[in-house]
Formats: C-alpha cells, structure tokens, sequence
C-alpha cells in the first residue's frame, strides 16, 4: 500500500530541490524546512536515553569515576556488558523467558486461530459475544485478577516433573497458561478480522468436496493467513516478553522468572553503578530492538490491524 | 433457527419431514460439531477459568474481610464495609485516584497530542519518514519496567544525566526525581509519554494513510491550509481510529503500574490504584477482601473505557 503512495509523491522531487509543487511557493518551501528542523530535533531527544545509556555502558567505572558522567570518555570497553552478563547472571534470566515466551506465543496464536476460524467461517448466534468476551479480557487491568488467580495457583496441584514446586502457583506453565490466555483476546480479534477477508467461495468449494471442519481449517484458512499469523507473532513476542506483572506475582522464586520480572530484584543486588545498570538495560532491550528492526514490518501491521478495522 | 421454520414447516406440509427441512447445520457430521465444540471449548475454558472466574471471585471477595487464609468457601463477609474504609480512611487511596487522573490528564493532553502531531507531519511527503517513525516507535518495544530501570541513569540525583546538565550535583542542591514525592510521578510520565507518544504515532499513521487523498486535493483546492484541512478535513473521517487512541489512551494510564512499581514499589508519591491492590494483598499484609474492594473500584472504571471500545468495534457486527 505505501509502495504507490511513495512513489507518485517522490517523482515531482527529483525535479530539484524544491521538493515537489505545492513546495514551489517560498511560505510552503519554509514550513518544510520548520517541519525538519522539528522532527530532527525530537528524533534526536528521542534518542537520547538510549544513546546516554550506551555512551555509560561503554565507559569503564575507573573512566566514570574519574571524569564523571556528563563529560567526554577517556577510555571506552565492553567490560561491563561482560560484568552484567555474567554477575548479573543474565543468561539464566533469558533462558527462563525462553522457556516461558515461545510457548506462550505460539498456545495463543493456536487458541486464537481455532477461536477466529469458529466465529468468523460459520455463522452461529453466539459468535459476537463470544469474541467480545475474549476481547474483553485481554483489556482489564492485571491487578484485578491477581488475588483470585493466585489461590487458583496454589491449589492446582502439577506433577513434580512439569513444576518443581508441584503447584501451577511459581511454575513455568503458570506463567505461560496466563500469559497466553491474557493474549488470546487480542489475537482472536485480529485474525477473526483478517478471516473474515477470505472469500466464503474458498470455504464452499471446501465444503462441497467433502472436507472436513479441521481440513478446511488447518489446509485451506490457516496457510491462507500466514501473513497475519507472522505479524501477532512478532507482536506477541514482544509482549509477553515485556510482560512484568505475571511471573512477578505468580512466581516465588526469583530465579525462575524472566528478564523483565526479574529486573525487580537485579535493581537492588547486583546493579550498583549506573555503568552496569545501563549495560544491562541495554542487554535486556536487545530482543525486543532486535525483532523489531528486523520485522518491522510485521511488527506495525500487527499492531494497526488490531486498530483499524474496516 | 425457529424463525424460518414455519416457512419450512408450511413448504414441507407433512409432518415427518419437518425435521429434515429444520435441519439447517445437517451438513456437519457428528465428528465435526464435536471438532467444533473443542475447538472453541478449550480456548473457552482457559479464558474462563483464568480471566473471568477470577473477575467473579474478586468481585465476591470484594465484600468480605478475608485475609487469604483458611477456605475460600467460608467468606467472612462484611457488607461494604471495605469500600466505605477505602474512601474515608485510607490514606493512599484519594493520592492514587489523583495520580491516575494526573496520569490520564498528561497521556490525554501531552503524550497523544504529540503522538498524532508527529503522524500528522511524517504522513506528508517527508524523506527519511522510516527513519523517524522507527526512531519515535523504538520505546515502544521495550517494557515500562525496563524504561523504569532505564531512566534511572537520566534521574539519578547525584550523577544522573538530567542533575549533570543542570548543574545540579552538589549534594546540596541536587534534585531528586525519583525520591522527592512532589515531583517524581511528572519524572515518571516523562518516560512513560515517551513511550506512548510512539505507539500513538503509529495507530495514528494506520489511520492517516486510509484516507482517502482526493478529499485533502479537494479542501487545498478550496484554498484550507494546512492545519484547516487537518481540523476540518481529516480529523472528522478518523473518528473510529480516534476513540480506539482515546480508548487505549484511557485503559493504558488506568492500568498503569510497572513503572511506577519498579521504580518504589508505587509508594511515596507515586501510588496508583493499581500498586495499592498489591500492596494490599500482597505477601506482607495479605488483605484479600480489601485488596480486592479496591480492585473491584479499578475494575468498574477501566470498564467505562472497555465497554466503549467493545460498543464501537462490535456494533456494526450485531445485525
């Protein structure tokens, strides 16, 4: 969609540096110096406590003390990355949100999809309700569900070999129980959406060659949505991944939980000098950026399918 | 169903085919409707057991004075005696209805204005727009815990980078941004705007590129500038996207609770509603029935947002 829009406004430019018609009079020609002037600026002070982080995480704490923060390194290492992985035993830390992340990501986008494809590829009368219902849920806020979920937690009973604690409650499958079940309204939604634009020729046609209900989903919807299935994917990644609330909560032991939970406890203990703690912020950000740079596309159309909806 | 079947009914005449001639859904075998039934049955029972009950058990909760221990099946209850001591006795609880209107006033006034600003000037004809759309996206992706331990390097009073520009590193006239509870929830919605102005952006932009371009060639010819097209012109069509960011918006700053949590506990200055219910429930006081009172207030609010939300999105889909 963006590939014609871009082009039909970017030819008139080349024609010099007017920047296209309208730009011809000099009153348009100075908003548009104004208009980057202004977005450079923000750019830039957007920027800004990442960069500063990464200027401190890159300077030794001898060059820090001596030179203070807000003055022009001397000296410049990756020592504190190394400090903060190994003291701050983040590797640990990421393992846990391996395990707890992938799983969660992909029960969602499973439920989801069985969900979409019941609502959105037969018409029963339940179908509105039931999507404002899972919808619904993924909406309230976390702290009204705490109390009540943590006696649930604590009186599942798990086989020792899925929780070490023999309880849903400080168990990996706790976490990722309610971690995908809290998402699944959200990508029901959005693929409910996306389903709906397939034709109901495709699923006729299915229909009329014998095919049953779970070929017409797993052959004939699910390859179709790929492209939506790649974006809440990518989306969903990113927010269990930043989820804090859950394992903090759900979880008694501190050395199960994941990165984002866990930096409530790396705060205090290990992170004593603002060199380590903007290392290891830089660490912990690393996924997230990196899923992002590299599918920023998916990313975006994740997030504005679930906005716009026609 | 019952509706079209005197139709049938009449059509058929006789009455052992009636039956048949109902029999709308007779296309599924009896392997396919159980398929079906799991299908939405197991995502059900998850979102039910773990979301609702949960909703229900709070609200039960909410009116009795149980403190977690012992049996849920024997409720001390005690009318609304919870509600009436949160709103007269509690000492947090008006400072955190404060701090969440302060929240929903800066995210409504400053981070979203800003947001849709931004999307407003990198829609035009801008070179480098990816390159600033996914500079001003970039908080976006990193959680407002992670922001929370972030900024601490900005904040820090005695060699954080906002001290050290303003000059403020003698210990006897450092600030303390994050300490001092007359400043530090602004300190704190500085680095959570910065976050939401970049996801506003880009619902913003979604929104912006659906427009259709012959309305805005057809208002510049009409000879509206800029801002009158933007005001008359475009903001009008955008009203769907425009409460889905007023929705968001409200259910983001009522929700609120990471940052201010990682950063004190959502203490001193920074209490929220939703760091009182864990403050109030968690390990050291153990108040289940008045924690959850005052998650049931936090409850019934955010659902002003959400049944909003809900009312817009589904209504075109009820016939």
């Amino acid at each position: 969609m963006t590939v014609p829009t871009l082009s039909a406004e970017e030819t008139p430019a080349r024609g010099g540096p007017g920047h296209g018609v309208r730009a011809s009079s000099p009153r348009t020609s100075l908003t548009r110096i104004l208009v980057y002037v202004f977005l450079t600026v923000a750019a830039f002070l957007w920027l800004v406590p990442i960069l500063y982080a990464l200027y401190t995480a890159l300077r030794p704490i001898s060059d820090t003390n001596q030179h203070g923060y807000f003055s022009i390194a001397h000296q410049l290492s990756l020592t504190n990355f190394k400090t903060a992985w190994v003291g701050g035993d983040l590797p640990h830390f990421f393992a846990n949100t391996l395990l707890i992340t992938l799983p969660a990501m992909c029960f969602a986008l499973l439920f989801a999809s069985l969900v979409a494809f019941v609502v959105s590829r037969y018409s029963f009368r339940f179908n509105v309700s039931l999507l404002v219902l899972f919808t619904a849920g993924n909406l309230l806020p976390q702290q009204a569900l705490i109390a009540p979920l943590f006696h649930i937690y604590t009186s599942i009973s798990l086989p020792f070999t899925l929780s070490s604690s023999g309880r849903l409650y400080d168990s990996y499958w706790g976490v990722i129980a309610i971690d995908a079940t809290f998402q699944l309204g959200f990508c029901a939604f959005v693929l409910s959406n996306f389903m709906k634009t397939i034709p109901k020729e495709l699923h006729e046609a299915a229909m009329v060659d014998g095919a049953s209900v779970w070929t017409q989903y797993w052959r004939v919807i699910m390859p179709l949505c790929r492209p939506a299935l790649a974006a809440l994917a990518t989306l969903e990644f990113a927010w269990i991944y930043n989820d804090f609330f859950w394992a903090l909560f759900l979880m008694s032991s501190g050395d199960k939980r994941p990165i984002t939970s866990a930096l409530q406890n790396l705060q205090g203990g290990m992170f004593t000098n603002n060199n380590l703690i903007a290392a290891a912020s830089l660490l912990v950000a690393v996924p997230t950026l990196a899923v992002f740079f590299a599918l920023q596309k998916q990313f975006i159309s994740g997030l504005t399918l679930g906005a716009t909806k026609s | 169903m019952t509706s079209s079947s005197p139709a049938v009914g009449t059509k058929a005449g006789s009455l052992p085919r009636r039956p048949r001639g109902r029999r709308r859904i007779s296309y599924f075998t009896k392997r396919d409707k159980l398929v079906l039934t799991v299908m939405i049955g197991i995502p059900l029972l998850f979102d039910l057991v773990l979301i609702w009950f949960p909703v229900l058990l709070t609200t039960i909760f909410s009116f009795t004075s149980w403190d977690g221990l012992g049996t849920m099946f024997k409720l001390p209850f005690n009318g609304t005696e919870n509600f009436q001591a949160i709103a007269t006795t509690n000492p947090d609880f008006w400072p955190a209805v404060q701090h969440n209107l302060i929240w929903i006033g800066v995210f409504l006034v400053v981070a979203t204005p800003f947001g849709i600003f931004l999307a407003v000037l990198l829609d035009r004809n801008i070179r480098g727009t990816r390159v600033y759309q996914s500079i001003f996206f970039m908080p976006v992706v990193l959680s407002l815990a992670l922001i929370g331990f972030m900024w601490q390097l900005i904040y820090a009073p005695d060699n954080g980078l906002l001290n050290s520009v303003l000059g403020r590193t003698d210990p006897n006239n450092t600030i303390n941004w994050l300490g001092n509870p007359s400043i530090n929830l602004w300190a704190v919605l500085v680095a959570a705007s910065w976050r939401q102005a970049g996801y506003v952006m880009v619902l913003y932009l979604a929104g912006l590129k659906g427009v259709d371009p012959g309305l805005r060639e057809a208002a510049a010819l009409d000879g509206a500038g800029a801002w009158a097209t933007f005001r008359h012109v475009v903001f009008p069509t955008l009203k769907p996207i425009n409460i889905v960011i007023l929705v968001v918006t409200l259910i983001e700053s009522l929700r609120a609770f990471d940052i201010a949590y990682i950063v004190n506990g959502g203490r001193n200055g920074l209490q929220l509603l939703s760091t009182l219910i864990t403050n109030n429930i968690g390990s050291e006081a153990s108040r289940i029935g008045y924690g959850s009172a005052l998650a049931m207030i936090l409850l019934v609010v955010t659902l002003v947002p959400i049944c909003t939300y809900l009312y817009q999105t589904f209504s075109k889909d009820v016939r």
